[in-house]
């Protein structure tokens, strides 16, 4: 008998989302009961890499006007404008609730908060935890969680698949990991806050965990994908291992040369050249993350990089800032690039490349965090309400963590006010087929393909036709490839045939999960003919606000590639206009 | 790049099929810059599935990767090969039960840390509205040190008094304690004290200072231990030979 879980409203995901989702449940009605469910545990959440900060509105001489134009001008107008004018209103009160909980935040001498610049920031207003911001916000929402009794966790539990009957979800199934059993969690409401999905490619940013699992579930149950084509690559990597060197950096004043000691990101709108050490917001370094990954790409093919034994790079140059200030403001990203590069930036230009870091697409959701399908809300980076368009500006996301977090959690109580009940026997059932088909996963003999085979061509193919610039050509390939690949994941035969902590399931799951998401990157990058953003075409140069200034919607099949439907972006205030981020006239 | 073989000599035990805890070696193609947990998944991606661990950042920020390696508790993903000879042993981070290969289970740790009340308890109520606490710079240094804990458990593993008295609250778990307890905004620490200043609390430590040597982020939790051994020393005084001077 399969164990059953009686809950009123079930989290998929304990980073910063769900986390934040938890606790303002447990506030909303102490007499909920509250299931987090997380596959690791919350403190290994990958919010936990977050260096560089938070952005909110908080110092006199910043508005909400000013981050909302920010915002949609560095998405390139793909961004909804009515949920960021709420997205905005709401960041500086949960970063004020954070503090409250007790977030070390960086502080200025008369004991306020202090704020740091950001790429593509007219202003500067990210709040910042030295260069561990994720990793505090992650552990002050975990350790406020514990004040709650009513929120209870099932720590390494791997969530498998959402449970639906007459159009509504009523739960979902979960494998405990120390056990190995499948238990149904029969909820009145599920939200899903399981991350990003950057695994999907080689080299990324993203820990082992951000398989897009939580995407695949809804994609699967029904609820479409919006704008997956829009994949942001982060232009400072460390190119071994593609462990991320903040953009706080260069908001502190490093720069970026090529192999001639030279500053090229004025070649690409983006001067002129700032003097060294003073950087100027929404200029050259402090560009938005897209231009300057596309800048990269550019020197690479005009042979302005350095070769190294990991592939080229350009240089990340922030000796002028000093060993003072480097041990103060990032004294992570020194730790970082000195062990696991052997160079430290008080001394040498560390070399870097552009990474695969985050996800703008997701789980469609409105401006309330909630989906299509009654009783199923999303939020964090597997969603896309959407705040970060076609490029997220840098520190929005883990305030949107915040705010879209506790918005699901205020929806899900709305909805659950309504009386629902979930159906015992109908989603049964459904667990059991769910059970039926990992069995069959889990027990078939004689397959010829192996998980790490597969994914390896899997983010082979990613990389080489989704990357930072594509073509019709590339993008047919790639889907083509994951179209196959797909196929031949129902060969994959495990090795481990054992119950307890058995992760040779666990990857097999998680690359099926991928595999879905990268579908859905592929086609959607092929369709939308035009460049905004993080999306690149060599072959649609221009942005085409005629045809493309919608979202992307994938629909799943489960056999053939996502059939593709757009939708009207959501313009409150700001026509689409040019993206500028020359300093010329500023 | 330079290729190195290393023999990973790496503890095995699944409870549904094992007896006892075993050895396997594997030998592992290595690139220079690596760390262990790479020649770990080197092991998983192509010489066998069926080995279990944990892992997710590779940055030494998630605190899930610790392990016992050539004896000593280490971040899998901050070891890097250089610093090791060509054969290499990894086990399951020491007092802790083993629930499969180098997972351990840690559910004594997880009750610990919710036992000492890490969170803030605030000494004056503040809404939204009212903004943020001040807090100086000065006043943040006080705490920041004890905020930078991932619960890598490797400070656990270290302890001698932990292996001894599995009743100790243990390094981590104090330390976080000690975290809130000095932080300016906080007013908790008569609350958390009634669990730190006790017997499994502080008073089991015996000064070794194994904890401050391994934790891979500097948080000192012998330091944290020490400090709050004397402000509970002082605490017993002021209650005790001068009750007057309890303010
Ligand atoms: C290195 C790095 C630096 C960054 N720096 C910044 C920054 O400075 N500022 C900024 O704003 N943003 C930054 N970002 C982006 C931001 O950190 C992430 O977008 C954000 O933390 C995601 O949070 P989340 O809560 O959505 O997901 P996560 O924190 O990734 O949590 C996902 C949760 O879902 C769970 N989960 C996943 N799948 C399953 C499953 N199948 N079953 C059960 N549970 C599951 C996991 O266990 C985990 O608990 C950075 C990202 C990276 C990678
Ligand atoms: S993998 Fe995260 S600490 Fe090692």
């Amino acid at each position: 008998m399969m164990e059953k879980i009686q809950t009123d409203v079930a989290i998929v995901g304990a980073g910063g989302a769900g986390l934040r989702a938890a606790i303002a449940l447990a506030e909303a009605d102490p007499k909920l009961r509250i299931s987090l469910i997380s596959k690791v545990y919350p403190m290994r959440s990958h919010t936990c890499a977050a260096e560089g900060g938070a952005a909110g509105v908080i110092k006199p001489d910043d508005s909400m006007d000013l981050h909302f134009n920010d915002t949609v001008g560095g998405g390139d107008w793909l961004c909804d404008q009515d949920a960021v004018e709420y997205f905005i209103k709401e960041a500086p009160k949960e970063l004020t609730q954070l503090e409250h909980w007790g977030c070390p935040w960086s502080r200025e001498a008369d004991g306020s908060v202090a704020v740091r610049p950001f790429g593509g920031m007219k202003i500067k207003r990210t709040w910042f935890a030295a260069d561990k911001t994720g990793f505090h916000l992650l552990h002050t929402l975990f350790q406020t969680s514990l004040k709650y009794p009513s929120i209870q966790r099932f720590d390494e539990h791997y969530a498998t698949d959402l449970l639906v009957d007459a159009g509504r979800c009523q739960g979902l199934t979960a494998i405990e990991m120390r056990s190995g059993q499948l238990r149904q969690f029969q909820a009145k409401a599920v939200i899903i806050t399981t991350g990003g999905a950057g695994r999907m490619f080689p080299f990324t940013t993203n820990g082992a965990i951000k398989t897009g699992d939580g995407m695949a579930m809804a994609y699967r149950a029904g609820v479409s994908l919006k704008d997956m084509e829009f994949v942001q690559y982060h232009p400072t990597g460390l190119p071994n291992t593609g462990i991320l060197l903040t953009e706080g950096c260069r908001g502190e004043g490093g720069i970026l040369v090529n192999k001639h000691n030279y500053r090229y990101l004025q070649d690409y709108g983006m001067g002129p050249e700032t003097p060294i050490g003073q950087p100027v917001l929404k200029t050259m370094e402090l560009g938005p993350r897209d231009r300057l990954s596309q800048a990269f790409w550019h020197e690479q093919k005009k042979g302005n990089t350095v070769p190294t034994p990991w592939g080229d790079c350009v240089l990340l140059d922030m000796r002028h800032l000093g060993e003072k200030l480097i041990d103060e403001r990032l004294p992570f990203v020194r730790e970082l690039a000195t062990s696991y590069l052997q160079k430290d930036p008080v001394h040498e230009p560390i070399p870097i490349r552009p990474v695969v870091h985050y996800m703008m697409g997701g789980i469609h959701t409105d401006i309330n965090a909630a989906t299509v399908l009654p009783g199923l809300f999303a939020a964090g980076e597997c969603a896309c309400v959407t705040i970060n368009g076609a490029n997220r500006l840098g520190s929005n996301s883990l305030t949107e963590l915040l705010v879209f977090g506790k918005r699901a959690a205020l929806s899900a109580v709305e909805y659950i006010g309504s009386g629902v009940t979930p159906n015992d026997a109908a989603i049964t059932k459904q667990a059991e087929r769910v059970q039926g088909r990992i069995r069959t996963l889990f027990e078939k003999s004689g397959g010829t393909e192996s998980i790490s085979g597969l994914r390896k061509e899997m983010t082979d193919s990613m990389e080489e036709h989704a990357g930072i610039y594509r073509t019709a050509e590339g993008l047919q390939s790639a889907c083509a490839k994951i179209g196959e690949l797909r196929l031949r994941y129902a060969d994959i035969e495990l090795h481990d045939k054992t119950n307890v902590y058995n992760t040779d399931l666990l990857q097999a799951l998680e690359l099926g999960a991928m595999l879905d998401c990268a579908e859905a990157v592929a086609v959607g990058a092929l369709e939308r003919k035009e460049s905004r953003g993080a999306h690149q075409r060599l072959d649609f140069e221009a942005r085409d606000d005629q045809n493309y200034l919608k979202h992307t919607l994938a629909h799943y099949h489960p056999n053939e590639p996502p059939r593709i439907e757009y939708l009207d972006v959501v313009i409150t205030k700001s026509q689409p206009s040019v993206r500028d981020y020359s300093g010329a006239k500023k | 790049m330079s290729e190195r073989q290393i023999q990973l000599e790496v503890l095995r035990y699944n409870p549904e099929t094992d007896s006892e805890p075993r050895f396997q070696t594997y030998s592992v193609p290595c690139e220079a810059e690596w760390v262990v947990l790479d020649a770990l998944n080197y092991v998983k991606d192509h010489l066998d599935t069926t080995l279990s661990y944990r892992w997710s950042c590779h940055m030494a920020v998630c605190g899930s990767c610790g392990m016992m390696i050539n004896g000593e508790p280490t971040l899998s993903c901050k070891a890097f090969l250089r610093d090791y000879p060509d054969t290499i042993r990894v086990e399951p981070l020491v007092h802790f039960p083993i629930e499969r290969d180098l997972v351990t289970v840690i559910d004594d740790f997880m009750e610990k840390l919710n036992r000492v009340k890490p969170y803030l308890i605030p000494k004056e109520a503040r809404t939204i509205a009212e903004g943020e606490y001040r807090q100086s710079p000065a006043e943040l240094k006080r705490f920041k040190q004890y905020t930078l804990c991932i619960n890598c458990m490797l400070c656990y593993s270290a302890c001698p008094e932990y292996g001894l008295i599995p009743d100790f609250i243990g390094p981590a778990a104090i330390a976080l304690a000690h975290r809130y307890n000095s932080d300016s905004r906080d007013g908790g620490r008569e609350q958390r004290q009634q669990v730190i200043a006790t017997k499994e609390g502080v008073w089991e430590c015996s000064f070794v200072g194994a904890c401050s040597e391994v934790c891979p982020k500097h948080v000192d939790p012998a330091a944290a231990l020490q400090q709050v051994k004397i402000a509970s020393t002082v605490d017993w005084y002021k209650e005790h030979l001068m009750p007057w001077g309890k303010s």
